[in-house]
């Protein structure tokens, strides 16, 4: 099976690398799957949203990405964002908690975790 | 003399619990620079990429004119952003900062161009207050530990003078009031190794673009045909001050890690001095105890003798 190398890079760390056959994230301009032999693509993230990634194991990894790029070349696709979260670090209840806060950009950012984590914002 | 020894045993006492205070600094100091120099080391994929996506982009984007490639045409006000730390004990640290910070200004100065300071940490912003320097930003409290919200929330104050200094057209303020400038300048302190720190003075903005050789990038695999969503024009204007942004992270990053390491080799010189005073004061104090104790058996025998004599004389 075709596989691309995988990079979700937040600024202060690593946050996954691996292989992957199949790449979800949302652009400015609309939701763009990637899968193996994409062409190469460099795209905007929207604020507070997800970047889905299928492991070749048929596992799934999700991340709630804030301020982030996307980049696809022939070798690989890179995820760059100011901040982002595995969804198994997400605390559910933070999230919440944040949800009613005075930030608008704050709320926007728990909504995506909490939508990451899997639960309805 | 039984006065001198008493006060050398309080000198001693005293050296010695200065002693352990600058032995704990430097040991916290030792504990967090591997640390410091691990998030150094965790920053780096991101800035690796962010540049390899911003030359990919650039090679791609038609139009080089945005504002922070483009060199301003006499430029009249730059802002130099410095680095310094919160706390004191560190050695030269701040000193070498600052110092690096007043060569840049007089440069600055002799090339008619108006400098406009920027201060990160308290020691720093001490050192312009107690001059009445005017500051025209500042910002405190992180600088041993500085996350990205605060290198973002310094960048996006610099990048919004920038912007003002690129709409304005002669020495006035720009839209909203705020001062224009148009170079933006960061000095920090280098990391090299444990033992030695250099201070850098560094132009953030306009940045500098680099035009590869033709046959060099193409040797290199660089440059696939890249699709923009939106527009690589669009893209580049936001992914400009995010750049700005990471480099005032990585010179945050560095600087702390700076600090740390300066602050371990000056306590433990500070330790140092402080056993050996110990040590060179153990030894006086040695020295007029048994002086004393010289004294008082050469009074006690003179008064036998004396005793001795005047008996002998009955």
């Amino acid at each position: 099976m075709a596989e691309i190398a995988v990079e979700v890079v937040a600024v202060e760390r690593r946050l996954w690398s691996g292989r992957a056959s199949f790449v979800v994230a949302q652009t400015t301009e609309g939701e763009l799957g990637i899968m193996p032999g994409h062409e190469p693509v460099l795209g905007q993230l929207v604020e507070g949203g997800i970047v889905r990634v299928t492991t070749v194991d048929g596992e799934t990894v999700t991340a709630a990405v804030h301020g982030g790029f996307l980049s696809v070349t022939g070798e690989g696709v890179s995820v760059l964002a100011e901040t982002a979260d595995l969804a198994e670090e997400i605390n559910v209840e933070e999230a919440r908690a944040a949800l009613t806060g005075e930030d608008e950009a704050e709320r926007a950012r728990a909504a995506a975790r909490l939508r990451a984590a899997g639960q309805s914002a | 003399m039984a006065a001198q020894l008493r006060e050398l045993r309080q000198r001693i006492r005293a050296t010695r619990s200065i002693g352990k205070i600058t032995k704990a600094f430097e040991l916290i100091a030792t504990s967090r620079i591997g640390k410091a120099q691990a998030r150094v080391q965790a920053s780096r994929p991101y800035a690796d990429e962010i540049t390899k996506v911003l030359s990919a982009l650039a090679s791609a984007s038609s139009n080089l004119d945005s504002p922070f490639l483009v060199e301003r045409e006499n430029p009249t006000r730059v802002a130099v952003l410095v680095v310094t730390s919160d706390k004191g004990q560190c050695g030269a640290y701040n000193a070498n900062v600052l110092r690096a910070t007043e060569e840049l200004l007089s440069l600055l100065r002799g090339q008619d161009k108006d400098p406009q300071v920027y201060v990160i940490g308290r020691k720093g912003l001490a050192y312009y207050q107690f001059r009445q320097r005017p500051i025209t930003g500042r910002w405190n409290g992180f600088s041993e530990q500085p996350h990205y919200e605060h290198a973002a929330e310094v960048g996006e104050t610099l990048v919004q003078a920038f912007m003002a200094g690129a709409d304005e057209d002669g020495a006035g303020t720009g839209a909203e009031g705020v001062p224009g400038v148009d170079e933006v300048h960061i000095v920090y302190t280098q990391f090299k190794s444990m033992l030695t720190q250099t201070p850098m003075a560094k132009r953030i903005a306009p940045l500098e673009v680099e035009y590869a050789e033709e046959g060099e990038a193409t040797q290199a695999g660089l440059l696939p045909s890249y699709d923009f969503e939106p527009s690589a024009d669009a893209l580049l204007g936001a992914l400009l001050p995010k750049y700005i942004n990471t480099r005032i992270f990585a010179a945050l990053l560095e600087s702390a890690a700076s600090e740390l390491a300066s602050r371990r080799a000056a306590m433990k010189a500070a330790s140092d001095n402080a056993n050996e005073l110990v040590q060179t004061l153990t030894r006086e104090a040695n020295q007029a105890r048994q002086a004393q104790i010289t004294q008082e058996i050469s009074e006690i025998v003179g008064g036998a003798d004396a005793l001795a004599a005047t008996g002998s004389d009955d």
